[in-house]
């Protein structure tokens, strides 16, 4: 089952929840970093080390920290990755840290990190959560690095720094300026909603993908994006409780626990 | 008799007016522009004018049929479209800058946005504006057969004099149709007296511009130095032909003095206060942004609705 449980968390992370095109989280960096590949698998990893780190332990003192002060908390202890990160990069690889450069402190505010520690590693186990962040943050990583080598392709003529046009192609600068960043993810958030759309029709449960949400979030109540947070952590924790309620129904006292749990997790 | 017997829901007074005429008023408005700049620059002028409107043309055709819409083809939008963005390139330009400009302006400006009437920007103008960004070596190469080096306006800012004449005649570089002052009038003065446009932006447009060229232009009141200004740079075909787009101005008539006076500014500032000597493209894809809130302020009260504002 923690087998299970953890790949569910990378495809989760990767496909069905990816944060750059699903959730739309994160767009700060997506739109200002991606201007060659290189920048954006770097962003994307240097987030991923960050979320999985901060999503770990988070996890770990899920218990220990109060539910009141929990989001200063959470941000005490991503920002403490996230100034070991940058003083990483900035020891060993200094030209990612340069192309960075500001983008990298602004990790501390990334909301997908915070979104994963609020919804997720906060009440769950330190091995899912550890999981959750490395699932998210591949998901990251791939999206960045797609919008970058798309951006470089046509802007630049290359990607990863190899030429791969023929030599009279004149590179289309605007995609490696800011409109670029919009163009590009605009026609790449077009095409999963196509996906989406043609999946409905024909039937199938297309609820999580889904780009933002339709309503405003100034006045965003329980719809939105919310609401699916959490839907969804709610729903993990009534599978967890059927599993054990099914596994070891003929148990008595196991029983009484798990209603005792899930009193416990309704207060939390 | 049977006419007047006729009992339908309103409108009851139709006019003969329809979207392809006034369409094609502006297409045979913007031919004494592009014949001269073909004459001016010579046979790839004209490639370069057919190919950006075959391809705005086509775009239009392909979207439509792929996406199952009716095809709007026939209403000469596209033309139109085409046509002005080709009279914005330099003909020095390569081909398949018409072709990235002509799918850049139907696809992303006008068809994404919902087709004619609804794209929130002149189409010919963010197509030069994205092509100025993307291929900024290429679409400010003035150099051709009859005309080398930098364009009236750009000589104007280094502070060398210029020969108002050619100006107003067009015999300078530049882009396609921008040239030539008068070419663009005598278009201009067709729509005016066939009604398709009227003076209100154009006129508060230039005047404005002259206040601010004036005021601030470093020159004071010099007729030559106004003049030049007036003549160079794509100021009258985008007072004329691009500010008066139906779609992109308001519909409010205080709105549209509004609209003008601030595309004044805006040129203004662009041109005297900006790195670059030309600004009006800029000036007006701005001005389209802005004409939702210059609408907000300037609707009309209905009568009686209201002594006070709200």
């Amino acid at each position: 089952m923690k087998q299970n449980n953890i790949s569910e968390r990378l495809i989760n992370g990767l496909i069905k929840e990816n944060p750059t095109f699903v959730l739309m989280l994160g767009m700060c960096p997506t739109l200002a970093v991606t201007t060659s590949a290189v920048n954006g698998l770097g962003m994307g990893l240097t987030t991923m080390v960050v979320l999985a780190l901060s999503n770990m332990f988070i996890s770990l003192l899920r218990k220990v920290i109060p539910d009141k002060v929990r989001i200063p908390a959470f941000i005490v202890i991503i920002a403490s990755f996230v100034t070991v990160v940058e003083l990483l990069l900035k020891a060993f690889i200094p030209f990612l840290y340069d192309a960075l450069g500001l983008y990298i402190p602004l990790i501390v505010v990334n909301c997908i990190i915070l979104g994963r520690a609020e919804a997720y590693a906060s009440k769950n186990g330190v091995l899912s959560s550890l999981f959750d962040g490395v699932g998210m943050g591949l998901g990251f990583t791939c999206a960045l690095t797609i919008i970058g080598a798309i951006r470089e392709l046509i802007g630049a003529g290359e990607v990863f720094g190899f030429a791969l046009m023929p030599e009279s192609y004149v590179p289309c600068s605007i995609f490696v300026l800011a409109p670029g960043a919009f163009f590009v993810l605009a026609v790449l958030t077009a095409i999963q909603n196509k996906v989406k759309i043609a999946g409905e029709k024909k039937g199938r449960d297309m609820s999580k993908i889904q780009s933002g949400c339709n309503s405003d979030c100034m006045n965003c109540g329980e719809s939105g994006c919310s609401k699916r947070f959490f839907d969804e952590s709610t729903k993990e924790k009534e599978d967890d409780l059927e599993i054990i309620e099914i596994t070891e129904e003929n148990d008595l006292p196991d029983v009484e626990e798990a209603a005792v749990r899930k009193e416990e997790e309704i207060n939390d | 008799m049977s006419d007047l017997m006729k009992v339908s829901s309103n409108p009851h007074i139709r006019s003969k007016v329809t979207t392809s005429n006034i369409m094609l008023a502006v297409v045979i408005a913007l031919l004494p522009a592009a014949g001269f700049g073909i004459y001016n620059f010579g046979l790839d002028a004209l490639i370069l004018i057919l190919i950006t409107v075959a391809t705005t043309v086509l775009t239009e055709f392909v979207y439509e049929k792929a996406m199952h819409k009716k095809v709007t083809i026939g209403d000469y939008s596209a033309v139109v479209t085409g046509l002005l963005l080709a009279l914005n390139l330099p003909s020095s330009a390569p081909w398949w800058i018409g072709v990235i400009g002509g799918v850049f302006a139907i696809l992303v400006v006008k068809m994404l946005f919902g087709g004619l009437g609804q794209n929130f920007m002149n189409p010919a103008l963010g197509a030069r504006c994205f092509l100025l960004i993307s291929y900024t070596s290429i679409m400010c190469n003035f150099e051709c057969d009859a005309y080398s080096g930098a364009t009236p306006l750009a000589n104007l800012k280094a502070g060398e004099s210029v020969n108002i004449l050619d100006m107003v005649v067009g015999r300078t570089s530049g882009t396609i149709g921008e040239t030539s002052m008068i070419a663009i009038v005598i278009g201009a003065c067709f729509l005016l007296l066939l009604g398709v446009i009227d003076l209100k932006i154009p006129g508060s447009y230039i005047i404005s511009f002259v206040i601010f060229v004036i005021l601030f232009g470093g020159h004071g009141f010099d007729p030559a130095y106004i003049a030049a200004h007036l003549s160079g740079g794509g100021l009258m075909l985008g007072a004329f032909f691009m500010a008066t787009d139906y779609v992109t101005r308001p519909v409010t008539k205080k709105g549209q003095y509004l609209y003008g006076i601030v595309l004044g500014l805006l040129t203004g500032i662009f041109r005297i206060f900006g790195p670059s000597a030309e600004g009006v493209s800029y000036a007006i894809i701005l001005g389209n942004l802005l004409v939702p809130l210059i609408e907000k302020i300037t609707m009309p009260r209905a009568f009686g609705k209201g002594g006070e504002r709200a």
